[in-house]
């Protein structure tokens, strides 16, 4: 199953037939969720308008989690099953990783100051999120910083798979310890404790934002698998000149 | 053994080996990982507020009419429905600061009254707009901070 979906080839075929629409429906979830985050959704009882940082926040955060994830899954196939389009993978899905990583700590500042008083505390939450985007750029780092560029995959992707040992932390951190940061709004026992009202906006956001991430992972594969091309052609025509 | 197979296995081994060691590191590091105490917890790990010379971070609600201002000082107490503990703060309260509201208090206890030097509000998991709020509280069903 695995190597029908790894043969490049398809994976052309297939990605060229599914990326207008991937885009497409992440540019219509972006703009309704938008519309209802910033317009169409009611302020919150406690926090007024602030709240409306959340539909940015929350889904980054998710998106952050669950790209490690993949992430580091596509590393234990590329250690295991040696596949080098698995190592492409995972070398895409980083920065956006990365980004969202990002995204979720500056937000998240952002809100604290108005909301605690406090741009940032070193609580158990915040802190396993920060270590979070030190594992996507040690990742990153990583995999460059060798000379021979299949011991950086390799060194990375062991990094990558410790760094999984992270993720439960930063989802249950909030459970385990008394934090600064509230417990879990929405994936909880007892279903979400959020007005529906909110929520739509929110969904609508995650399916944007994992839309585009999913566009721009694609695009990402596709320009490394150029790449690749492009330097065994260099070589080839290298080596008939010597010849 | 097919190598595909060990190596998985091998990647199994030593994720689940780490993840045990983490736990472990972090059961040892419980103290410091967290962020508050509530003032149950306090006594009950100090015995007496006389004992406490660092500084330390107490979580709770802020007691309903406990609020005085005195000159340039706020005094209220901090409670976890269990124990309370008084606290003097003379810097700027966050906005969310109100009777009823979950907050940190960061400072030193000085003949068991609690010099704050930081307070920061915390807000609860629950995100309702405020027509809802006041339904939930005419109707009695109301579970979210009291204020």
């Amino acid at each position: 199953m695995f190597d029908w979906l790894a043969n490049p080839n398809r994976f052309n075929r297939i990605t060229r037939k599914l990326q207008p629409f991937i885009l497409f429906i992440a540019i219509i979830t972006l703009i309704s969720g938008l519309y209802f985050g910033l317009y169409d959704s009611p302020k919150d009882y406690q926090q007024g308008d602030a709240v409306r940082i959340m539909y940015v926040h929350v889904p980054s955060a998710w998106l952050a989690s669950f790209l490690y994830f993949s992430l580091a899954i596509s590393c234990v196939f590329y250690l295991v099953w040696k596949h080098p389009l698995a190592d492409l993978v995972s070398s895409s899905i980083a920065p956006i990783g990365a980004l969202f990583s990002a995204l979720t700590l500056i937000t998240g500042s952002l809100w604290g100051k108005p909301m605690w008083g406090t741009w940032w505390v070193w609580d158990a939450r915040l802190t396993s999120m920060l270590v979070l985007f030190f594992f996507y750029l040690g990742y990153i780092l990583l995999s460059n910083a060798f000379e021979r560029k299949i011991d950086g995959s390799k060194t990375a992707s062991v990094l990558a798979i410790v760094g999984l040992i992270n993720l439960p932390i930063v989802k249950f951190s909030v459970d385990w310890w008394n934090t600064l940061h509230q417990p879990a709004s929405i994936i909880k026992i007892g279903g979400p404790s959020i007005d529906d009202k909110m929520l739509l906006p929110l969904i609508l956001m995650f399916f944007a934002l994992s839309f585009f991430s999913l566009y721009l992972i694609i695009l990402n594969v596709k320009t490394k698998m150029i790449e690749k091309k492009c330097e065994a052609l260099l070589l080839k025509s290298n080596l008939e000149e010597i010849s | 053994m097919n190598p595909k197979y060990r190596r998985l296995f091998i990647t199994v081994i030593i994720v689940l080996t780490l993840g045990l060691a983490t736990k472990l590191i972090l059961m040892a590091l419980e103290d410091n990982i967290v962020y508050f105490y509530t003032p149950n917890d306090l006594l009950e790990k100090f015995g007496n507020t006389q004992n406490i010379k660092n500084k330390i971070r107490i979580g709770g609600l802020v007691l309903e009419s406990s609020v005085k201002k005195e000159r340039d000082k706020t005094v209220f107490m901090i409670t976890d429905r269990k124990k309370e503990v008084k606290v003097v703060f003379d810097g700027s309260l966050p906005d969310l600061f109100r009777e009823g509201q979950g907050i940190v208090a960061e400072g030193i206890f000085k003949n068991s009254n609690f010099f704050a030097s930081e307070v920061l509000a915390k807000h609860d998991e629950n995100y309702m707009p405020p027509e809802v709020a006041d339904a939930l509280k005419k109707n009695n069903v109301w579970k979210g901070e009291s204020n």
